[in-house]
């Protein structure tokens, strides 16, 4: 019984990740991110600065439209800090009493815009290229945190040799079939940190991440907190149904 | 049954007029059970509780759903971000499609190695293969409700099996689909079959556990329970066994939900659905693997009937083949432990499921294809030629002359095909 | 069967109480879990996060004249904004508290006393009072009237006949400038 319970355990495990078509991008190194583990928690700091970087960086092509200003709350902003940072974008609204639409500062209410109206204007905009909403890539994409980390810091220039890149393409160590449309986001002190922490490629690029895998999963820290309660309870409760069942059945020959 | 009499007056009144209270007392409380059910017996009670649990979260989740296209996928987003303990809600949701079908299995490969398909249970066995029917539908339907691109691709292409049927196969896909291609009035309907399904699932159950009564639980010695001496009363015995097996099945259901919820879901399902891009490598959820290796298996034509509909009358014939077992298994023996050469054929069988759903996970080419179509053979070989063989071929080991005789070490083993008798 | 005492086996003395103990115990750690785990289904019903978030509603009171009545959209509900010309404003301070079901002077209800700002839902059983535009019933009082009951409101919205118990809620608002209200 217990060769099945062992078989079962690993079928589960294989069948769960199915080996996906592209074989040759390497594994994304794992970067030890302060979410991980069961008892793992958000960096409050780093997710600022992450958001600084999406807001500086990554804005100018990608929406992030599942995140409102009032979410950032949960990372630490202050309510006067959220409506100073919505404010440095406007939505649609509208119509007004013309019935026409207008434009309007952000408010905390109000979701992150997108920078394009539709996905032709983007594509458009980017040679032919969509770049992707931002909301949940880190769930969307296999790897999670680290493959999103390892692709912000994946490019290779000049690419390795015998490598024929398209027009307009890029060489990512990490990016399934290795040529990317999206051009290097981020270089050393490519934003300017208030907190003093030094901007380096990889440091913006575990921040940037860090920040979305909270965009992805606002709830996280409440998930693992409440689990680790719930186990805690049910270990206990088990453990009493054991012991009445052993009582109950003492009596029984079985 | 002589009708008990009641303490309080109140139920002692309602029950004179709906005996309620007599049921519940008769089937959950008095219900004979075999003295010597082991463990892989809670899976069936555990089976019931997983279906109220996603009923629960269910109805709860509906209530924050957009069945549209274009509002399915923020609706769940919506969900997991501002509903309050949506995330939760649909978590357990999630995990709890694939507890189910891992529980339903367990309980289905321990009927197979106990012979619990055997007579008189055969009408048991059958509502639990619709059930199972009825549960692959139900999950089908619910995977398409997110809208993620596995939701609509898998739609695209489970449906598209229809097509394989002669003559009106392009008419069905169409009939399924209300158009020409999965699009809103497929998910609409896709919604409202799933908020349905699970109350058909109900009554099949309700009827599984009817037919359960009637002729009685099987045991891990596959005999009949020959006197009072062999059974214990199903409460409190088999209730606390019950719960105490809920408790463990809730530590491994709820670390799935708590601290990885995603573990059985697909990433490119966090796409939202785009009808023009097909994911590099569509799969079905784990639990489809087995059936999706043996539609892929046929790829040849046989005389005139092509690859296409043969796979999918060998998938569907996976299942249906489970309705004929009790008549295909003549050995009267029911229990694994009498048949020694039936033991090593249900090992060899439950490796040859695993196989078949890790050849359903990757793709159809290469060194997959021959193994896949190895793994088919066998599958269909266990019940139509291993089982009626070994009927007539196997020669059991002697059953003991009671439960009780063989849980007192003075038992004393009697020849097997007279005792089964 | 006869008898609806549990079948469980024969006492065996001391085991007996351990096992009262352990049943009690388990069954309300059992119960408490289950109770907790209620919560999550009920909570999910309440309005969600960005539901609550909603933005209030700015009105912009320039273009309403005197006289005039506007209805705007506030948390899905009708709020009426009445540009109370000074009759009115008369009529509703003068009236006698005493006489009034649900006792409440004006200048409670308004932040300033031409604009009169309520949520037009009446309090009976939610139906939309009428008053709003011309030529529609405003009750023996000058305000509003509801047609589905005949609740008459008078021109400060407070309830002066018919069934519904309460004044029309006046809701929380604040004048961002001389012509411009936040409601919410």
């Amino acid at each position: 019984m217990k060769k099945l319970f062992a078989a079962a355990a690993l079928a589960a495990a294989l069948w769960s990740h199915p080996a996906g078509a592209a074989g040759e991008a390497p594994t994304p190194p794992a970067v030890d991110w302060s979410f991980n583990g069961l008892f793992g928690t958000f960096d409050r700091a780093q997710l600022q600065r992450g958001y600084q970087v999406y807001a500086e960086v990554c804005h100018s092509c990608h929406a992030l439209k599942f995140m409102a200003f009032r979410n950032l709350q949960q990372i630490g902003f202050t309510p006067e800090q959220i409506a100073q940072l919505a404010g440095q974008f406007e939505v649609q609204d509208g119509p007004n009493d013309e019935g026409d639409m207008f434009m309007r500062p952000a408010k905390a209410a109000d979701h992150m815009p997108s920078p394009f109206a539709n996905e032709k204007a983007a594509r458009f905009a980017n040679n032919g290229a969509y770049p992707p909403d931002q909301s949940l890539i880190v769930e969307a994409r296999k790897g999670g945190s680290d493959y999103i980390h390892a692709l912000m810091i994946g490019y290779r220039d000049p690419p390795p040799e015998g490598v024929q890149l398209g027009d307009g393409m890029y060489f990512n160590e990490y990016f399934p079939g290795h040529q990317i449309a999206m051009a290097p986001p981020l270089s050393d002190g490519r934003v300017d940190y208030t907190d003093g922490t030094e901007a380096t490629l990889d440091q913006q690029a575990k921040d940037v991440t860090a920040f979305l895998t909270w965009v992805a999963e606002p709830n996280l820290e409440q998930r693992k907190r409440m689990g680790v309660t719930v186990m805690l309870f049910l270990i206990v409760l088990t453990g009493m149904l054991y012991a009445l069942k052993r009582h109950i059945w003492s009596d029984v020959k079985h | 049954m002589e009708a008990p009499t009641w303490k309080n007056p109140v139920i002692g009144w309602i029950d004179r007029r709906l005996p309620i209270f007599t049921m519940m007392q008769h089937d959950l409380v008095d219900y004979p059970t075999p003295k010597n059910l082991n463990y892989w017996w809670n899976f069936g009670s555990l089976a019931g509780i997983i279906l109220v649990i996603m009923i629960a979260t269910g109805v709860v989740l509906a209530m924050h759903y957009t069945p549209h296209v274009d509002y399915a996928f923020e609706s769940v987003e919506r969900i997991m971000r501002d509903v309050n303990y949506g995330w939760l809600l649909r978590y357990l949701h999630m995990n709890g499609a694939s507890m189910f079908f891992i529980v339903v299995y367990i309980h289905m490969f321990r009927g197979l190695y106990y012979g619990s398909y055997k007579a008189p249970r055969e009408v048991l066995w059958i509502l639990g293969v619709f059930i199972l029917l009825a549960m692959m539908a139900t999950a089908f339907m619910g995977y398409v409700l997110p809208w993620g691109q596995m939701s609509f691709w898998g739609a695209t292409v489970i449906t598209n099996l229809f097509s394989a049927i002669p003559l009106v196969g392009e008419y069905i896909v169409t009939w399924l689909w209300g158009g020409f291609s999965v699009d809103n009035a497929t998910l609409n309907r896709f919604f409202s079959l799933h908020y349905l399904m699970p109350f058909v699932i109900f009554a099949l159950v309700f009827l599984h556990l009817v037919a359960l009564h009637t002729s009685k639980s099987n045991n891990p010695l596959g005999i009949d329970v020959k006197g009072p001496q062999d059974t214990i009363p199903f409460t409190p015995y088999y209730t606390i066994k019950d719960m105490f097996g809920l408790g463990v099945f809730m530590i491994v259901y709820l670390g799935f939900v708590f601290f990885s919820p995603n573990f059985y879901g697909e990433p490119d399902n966090y796409i939202k659905a785009n009808p023009m891009v097909t994911p590099a490598h569509i799969v079905p959820e784990w639990y489809f693997l087995p059936y999706y290796a043996i539609l892929r298996a046929i790829t040849f034509d046989i005389w005139f009937v092509p690859a296409k509909l043969l796979g999918v009358t060998a998938m569907f014939g996976s299942i249906i083949v489970l309705l004929f077992l009790p008549w295909l298994d003549r050995s009267p023996v029911r229990s694994a432990r009498f048949r020694p050469i039936y033991k090593q054929f249900f090992w060899v069988f439950l490796a040859n499921c695993f196989v078949l759903g890790y050849v359903g996970s990757k793709p159809a080419e290469g060194v997959w294809i021959p193994i896949g179509q190895a793994a088919t053979a066998y599958y269909f070989a266990h019940f139509l030629i291993i089982l009626p063989l070994l009927s007539f071929l196997e020669r059991p080991k002697p059953l003991p002359a009671s439960i009780s005789a063989a849980v007192t070490p003075a038992g004393v083993g009697i020849p097997a095909r007279s005792a089964a008798e | 069967m006869a008898e609806m005492v549990s079948t469980s086996p024969p006492p065996r003395d001391e085991g007996e109480t351990r096992r009262d103990f352990l049943l009690i115990a388990t069954g309300a750690v059992a119960a408490v879990g289950t109770g907790l785990a209620i919560w999550p289904f009920v909570d999910s019903m309440n309005p969600a996060a960005d539901t609550l978030a909603l933005a209030s509603t700015g009105v912009n009171l320039s273009p309403v004249q005197v006289g005039q009545r506007i209805t705007v959209v506030w948390r899905g509900k009708p709020v009426f904004i009445d540009h109370r010309p000074p009759a009115e404003i008369k009529s509703a301070e003068d009236v006698d508290l005493a006489v009034l079901v649900d006792p409440q002077p004006d200048s409670q209800r308004v932040e300033k006393p031409e604009w009169l700002i309520v949520v037009g839902v009446c309090t009976h059983l939610g139906c939309i009072p009428l008053g709003q535009k011309t030529g529609e019933p405003r009750g023996d009082y000058g305000g509003w009237f509801c047609p589905c009951h005949g609740s008459h409101y008078d021109t400060s919205g407070r309830i002066r006949k018919g069934p519904a118990p309460k004044n029309l809620m006046v809701p929380p608002y604040e004048f961002t400038d001389a012509t411009t209200i936040k409601i919410g």
